[in-house]
């Protein structure tokens, strides 16, 4: 493998400096099995210290580095060059205020997490002396996938319902809502419908799936929010239509 | 200051983007302070595991979690393979002590293993019951897997993200916590310390500019190791010593510095860690004669195919296998390829059916990185810097010799790790230690809470704010951060490796030292406030470079050789002169005062580490 010529087109934003963004163009040499990270490192060492963006890790799990990418949410450590033609156009994630060139604000994806209680309220309460919970390794798949999830937040970015209704929860958040919901161990589903079945919450999701699509760690937030509609479905049935069932 | 918003609150541009409302260029302010009862800085495994213990002991307490990262960025999230804790009926905690201690080549101190072993398993099933996604056994019990170096198997694991899973089931737990208050993407630049107390920190705000201070009479220092003073390491960008360097700065001695681990298998493009698992589960490690050359370096004799035997052969400790390839290399047995000299991890006997449910992340990596797929091929692996054990100096309680400065995780030394440490031993470290940090703070607090004087704090903040203000507006400076930044990485590269000479330290020495100076003529292309990396890192370089000159330094007074500290020059392990930890002594601009201290041994004399398969 060897060395080509890429041409990035990075979206540049200097609050203290610039009214809007604009677009730079930078040459980079680069190697071929580099990812569109290596060549904004290269670029930052290089040619252009000024450039800023977040990374981290560099394998993907750290969830750092999610940004457009030729207009699609992507990380760019696993954004591979030899994947793209001609010019690559590097943007922050969309439906996020930029705070400076490729950084954006995540204040209110972060706030979102919280809100949906994502921690494990014990169905049973245990004492550490008795030992772990036990949990089959069938009772573990059913909430698994739902677990991986990075906060790299490229579904919010994807999501049309997001951009157009910033209160909404949004993909992540909800998944991570059903993870714990599902988990054997915890008793806190109703806490947490609350927030995932409420107005803001999973009804919001018109089910365009692009958050599946997009999810480097294939999550399938979409797949985790029809299932807490249902959920929240048959609450209701249950709530309005057989109350003794309740409790 | 105004905060911002929810997205869609931006003005909109001509490119349809939002921009963040409030960003605008900001005057010079008074520096705003936060007062809180303690101060974490680092946000992963064990800044997270003090801050929840806090929270819990006293609901009152005021906790303050400063991180240049989120939490969920750290670092603890990119370990695979496990964390170790006697769960299972076959092991013991004598047998988690004398592989740990052996595994360190003694140089552990022995009360602190012991802590730690006992600890163990309470902090994996507090986990647990937190939600961690431990793999299990069929009849829902935790699974373990075995590990390098370990005799029995202990490691308990999440598939091979299990760092990961520990770091997001800390981070969520968090959560609940009203009074974990968390300033996310905060860079703490320096302790103040008042009448040999610490006090508090100052640090940047990176969205704003701005510095604040941070008034607390206990300190917590949980951030992380130094692996980016090499060029390549498994290490993310964010693990650059700034957590070491701040306690050195103020007084506090770094300890075994000169023991860095090279992890054996990193993919040679990029130095993406495969994890120690993936030879627990029974991959192998070949020459490019396809001979599984381990047992000609005391590992052997060759344990069957597909059928690991514990603590001998591929699953031994990391510093043997690691200076197993650097032989090899030397003799011309390595695989070359167009990073560099490789060996071969052959996983392929495995099946695909055991790399997906036990490696699925190393699968992935490996077509994704290297071109190669685990199930068909051998994927070609090289060692790779990994973990310092070295660290911040603390005793049994994760104090620091400063009252009030406590530490945990990568970037303390208590010391469990002595020269070596052992795979899956640092994950459970940064539970324990991190809770032990939490109790001493506490300790220190209801004995007496020594608050500094506004006039004092804010003298010590104000002259923090002026070396900053210095850097930000040199001008007329020739050097770069990059260009320092490489040169630095290169000497590492080349004299602290795994194999090092009195000759080659002490060139690194005076070229770190070097390099010192030439910090000081560093002018940043980026004077600006908002996020700005360009300062970041010139702040990241200073820590890095000297983490650096106290690990040359200590390597070139260490004569011997122990665990990761190979010296050509003096290849055996002395006793006699070395049973010490050695401590470096931060002197401003000279180099560093190296003195040492007694290892604890309790009961297990310095003996011969044989990882053969006569060992039985």
């Amino acid at each position: 493998m060897g060395e080509r010529l890429v041409e990035l087109e990075v979206l540049r934003y200097h609050p203290e400096t610039d009214s809007e963004p604009h677009f730079q163009r930078y040459s980079a040499t680069c190697r071929e099995e580099w990812v569109v990270l290596d060549a904004l490192n290269h670029i930052k060492e290089a040619i252009d210290p000024t450039l800023s963006y977040r990374w981290s890790c560099h394998m993907a799990v750290c969830g750092s580095c999610g940004m457009m990418i030729n207009g699609e949410p992507k990380l760019a450590c696993k954004a591979f060059l030899r994947d793209y033609r001609g010019v690559i156009r590097v943007e922050p994630l969309r439906h996020f205020p930029i705070e400076r060139d490729l950084v954006t604000v995540i204040d209110d994806f972060i706030a979102k997490l919280a809100r949906v209680k994502p921690w494990l309220m014990p169905k049973d309460n245990k004492a550490l002396a008795a030992g772990e919970y036990r949990q089959t390794p069938a009772e573990l798949k059913r909430f698994k996938r739902y677990s991986m999830c990075i906060n790299c937040m490229l579904c919010y970015a994807s999501c049309p319902e997001y951009g157009l209704i910033p209160e909404y929860i949004g993909p992540a958040a909800i998944a991570l809502a059903h993870r714990y919901n599902q988990d054997s161990r915890d008793g806190g589903r109703e806490l947490r419908q609350q927030e995932t079945a409420a107005t803001e919450g999973a009804w919001e999701c018109s089910f365009v799936g692009a958050c599946s699509e997009v999810c480097p760690e294939h999550v399938d937030p979409a797949g985790a929010i029809q299932q807490v509609k249902i959920e929240s479905t048959v609450d209701w049935y249950q709530e309005h239509l057989m109350p003794w069932l309740k409790k | 200051m105004q905060r911002l918003g929810l997205p869609g609150d931006g003005q909109a541009s001509l490119t349809g983007i939002n921009i963040a409302p409030g960003a605008t260029v900001r005057m010079e302010v008074a520096m705003e302070t936060v007062q809180t009862d303690v101060a974490i800085i680092g946000a992963g495994g064990a800044g997270l595991r003090a801050a929840i213990a806090l929270a819990q002991a006293d609901p009152k307490l005021r906790i303050a979690l400063v991180s240049k990262v989120y939490p969920m960025r750290s670092h603890t999230c990119a370990a695979e393979g496990g964390a170790a804790g006697v769960i299972k009926a076959d092991d013991s905690l004598e047998q988690h002590f004398e592989d740990t201690v052996g595994g360190g080549d003694w140089l552990s101190d022995q009360d602190a293993v012991d802590y730690f072993i006992r600890e163990a398993p309470r902090e994996l099933v507090q986990l647990e019951h937190w939600g961690c996604p431990w793999s299990r056994e069929a009849n829902g019990s935790v699974a373990v897997r075995p590990f390098g170096g370990m005799k029995k198997q202990r490691t308990w694991f999440a598939a091979d993200k299990s760092g990961f899973h520990i770091l997001h089931t800390l981070f969520q737990t968090s959560l609940q916590f009203a009074s974990i208050q968390r300033f996310d993407e905060y860079y703490a630049t320096e302790l103040l310390v008042h009448e040999g107390r610490c006090a508090g920190l100052t640090a940047i705000e990176m969205r704003s500019g701005q510095m604040r201070r941070f008034d607390a009479p206990a300190v917590i220092i949980a951030g992380g190791g130094a692996g980016r003073m090499f060029p390549f390491t498994t290490n993310g960008a964010i693990k650059t010593g700034d957590g070491m360097a701040l306690a050195y700065r103020a007084g506090v001695p770094l300890k075994d510095m000169e023991f860095v681990q090279y992890h054996p298998t990193g993919l040679p493009s990029t130095g993406t860690l495969l994890t120690e698992a993936c030879r627990g589960e029974g991959g192998v490690l070949l020459n490019r004669n396809g001979r599984r050359f381990l047992q000609d370096y005391g590992m052997g004799p060759e344990t069957p195919l597909g059928q690991p035997v514990l603590k001998t052969m591929e699953l031994g400790p990391r510093d043997r296998v690691s200076q197993a390839f650097w032989h090899e290399q030397k003799k011309g047995n390595a695989v070359p390829t167009q990073w560099g000299d490789a060996m071969l991890l052959d996983m392929r006997h495995l099946g695909e059916k055991t790399i997906n449910e036990r490696l699925p992340l190393v699968r992935d990596m490996s077509i994704s990185y290297m071109g190669v797929d685990p199930v068909t091929d051998p994927v070609p692996v090289r060692p790779v810097v990994h973990y310092m054990m070295g660290g911040i100096h603390t005793d049994i309680k994760a104090a620091t010799p400063l009252p009030g400065l406590y530490a945990a995780g990568e970037c303390a030394c208590v010391s469990i790790n002595g020269a070596n440490r052992l795979g899956s031993n640092s994950l459970t470290e940064l539970l324990v230690f991190g809770r032990r940090a939490a109790l001493s703070a506490m300790q220190y607090l209801e004995a007496g809470a020594h608050t500094a004087g506004e006039a004092a704090l804010g003298a010590l903040a104000a002259a923090a704010q002026a070396r900053l203000r210095e850097l930000m507006q040199r001008s007329g400076g020739t050097e770069t951060v990059a260009g320092l930044r490489r040169e630095m990485m290169q000497t590492m590269e080349l004299h602290a490796g795994i194999y090092r000479s009195g000759e080659g330290l002490a060139a690194a020495c005076s070229k770190l030292a070097e390099l010192r100076r030439r910090c000081r003529g560093i002018e940043l292309h980026d004077k600006t406030n908002v996020y700005n990396t360009d300062l970041l890192q010139a702040l990241e370089l200073d820590s890095m470079l000297e983490c650096a000159e106290a690990l040359t330094r200590s390597a070139l007074a260490r004569k011997e050789s122990r665990g990761a500290h190979q010296r050509l020059d003096f290849v055996e392990r002395d006793d006699q002169r070395f049973l010490r930890h050695s401590l470096a002594h931060y002197r401003g601009s000279d180099a560093p005062r190296v003195d040492y201290l007694d290892v604890v041994i309790t009961r297990s004399q310095p003996g011969v580490r044989d990882y053969s398969g006569a060992h039985e």
